[in-house]
């Protein structure tokens, strides 16, 4: 028995596409999920992404950790201004309504508990929702954990966007986390190409929700061994 | 006029620094970092510097020079790899230089309680990774937190958008970052800027770092 055959996953309530997601679908499933006039802060990476599928009408407004809420989209050409970027270092706009602060006033946001979602991606997740994300633990790797901790235990939804499985095609959902570990207990929901997922904290489990591409019976022999 | 003094040469604005001392340096990427001040860092000489500062260089310029001129004992940051990174990444494998990790957040709020004389303070940030080991922790409310140490700074080297002559300071855009976290949290801030303004010229309302936190100000 593998540990991979320990992992609590429940996927008897599933909806099943035939489709997978693609990387584009998978963005606009995340914004999908993200509630109205909420405070949120994606994260370097394919998270971005998430920011071309928000509806405006949705009236989402975005953190960026260097110091702005109401971010606006990528600038581009003579828009850039290397005074303006995001945390992604990438220069971005300012829209009408945004403000800038200083970083500790930053962090207090989501240290505080004020903002609303996060959406960060992963090495994995694990069944108590425990995040791995900051540090694959090869002992010649250089450790860089920027604002992940701070998000990982600050903000009220934690969403995680991944692929479901590692290029060496071992599950990025796990029974426990073999990486080091980024927040415990902290993930609420796990935005996947082949499945979406709902972190059960008060049961330690995982519940599988839509299925994408493929039937939840696969997703469950394949995340189980079942 | 109030005791903040305003210099041209970045290098004189240094005097003091000395081997071994902290020095806390803004900017996120390029945005807010005190380009002048680092060089004339270089300049200046100082060596065996525990760097404060978000990343850990880019290219061959600021940060990654002091650091290839061997000036650098420690660096303290949240997030020292990045594409760029190369002359960090090949001191610290080199072990020719000494990496603190800290989360942005815990980074921030460790100088903002140096500078607020605050001793230490319990936050569930870390609770359960590598970064809390060895730490002392209490659970409060039910929740796991590590307590956290300030980080105080010899120096604090910042970049802001304007001056007036108390040394109040205004920044611009995402450039504003660590600058009037660390100008509060060193022994002596630094300040270089792009403009000064008279006296009464700027709006007392839209002052975000006030000229009690201000020692040195380096004028283009």
């Amino acid at each position: 028995m593998t540990a991979q055959q320990g992992l609590p996953l429940d996927v008897s309530g599933a909806a099943e596409h035939p489709e997978p997601l693609d990387r584009a679908g998978l963005a606009a499933r995340v914004a999908r999920d993200v509630p109205a006039y909420a405070y949120v802060n994606l994260g370097i990476g394919q998270p971005t992404t998430v920011a071309d599928h928000l509806d405006p009408a949705q009236g989402v407004v975005l953190h960026t950790e260097n110091g702005m809420l109401g971010m606006g989209r990528a600038a581009h050409d003579d828009e850039v201004d290397p005074d303006l970027i995001n945390a992604g270092k990438v220069p971005v706009v300012e829209p009408p309504g945004a403000s800038y602060f200083h970083h500790a006033d930053s962090f207090a946001m989501m240290r505080g508990g004020h903002l609303d979602v996060c959406v960060l991606g992963a090495f994995q997740v694990s069944a108590a929702g425990d995040l791995a994300n900051w540090h694959t633990g090869a002992p010649d790797a250089i450790p860089a954990v920027g604002g992940a901790m701070d998000l990982a235990i600050g903000a009220k939804q934690v969403f995680v966007m991944m692929s479901l499985f590692a290029k060496d095609g071992s599950p990025k959902i796990v029974p426990s986390l073999t990486y080091p570990a980024t927040g415990l207990a902290c993930v609420d929901r796990v935005f996947t190409d082949l499945g979406v997922f709902a972190v059960d904290h008060e049961r330690g489990r995982v519940v599988l929700l839509e299925a994408y591409g493929t039937t939840a019976a696969d997703l469950a022999e394949r995340l189980t061994g079942a | 006029m109030g005791r903040t003094t305003f210099h041209t040469d970045p290098v004189e604005a240094l005097a003091g620094v000395a081997d071994g001392d902290t020095v806390l340096v803004g900017g996120f990427g390029m945005a807010g970092m005190p380009v002048r001040l680092v060089d004339a860092l270089i300049d200046v000489g100082a060596k065996g510097l525990t760097i404060v500062s978000n990343n850990a260089g880019n290219g061959e310029t600021g940060l990654a020079a002091l650091l290839k001129a061997g000036r650098v004992a420690k660096v303290i940051c949240s997030f020292p790899r990045q594409a760029d990174s190369y002359v960090f990444d090949g001191l610290y494998r080199a072990g020719e230089v000494e990496l603190e990790v800290v989360p942005q957040g815990n980074l921030a709020e460790r100088m903002r309680a140096a500078g607020a004389g605050i001793g230490a303070f319990y936050t569930p940030t870390g609770v359960g990774t590598l970064l809390a080991e060895g730490k002392e922790q209490r659970t409060i409310d039910g929740r796991d937190h590590v307590l956290e140490m300030p980080i105080r700074g010899d120096w604090a080297l910042i970049a802001a958008q304007a001056a007036d002559p108390m040394g109040n300071l205004v920044y611009r855009k995402t450039a504003r970052n660590f600058g009037p976290v660390m100008a509060t949290a060193a022994a002596t801030t630094v300040v270089e800027v792009r403009e000064t303004v008279d006296l009464g010229a700027m709006d007392p309302e839209a002052v975000v770092t006030p000229g009690i936190f201000v020692d040195r100000v380096v004028t283009s």
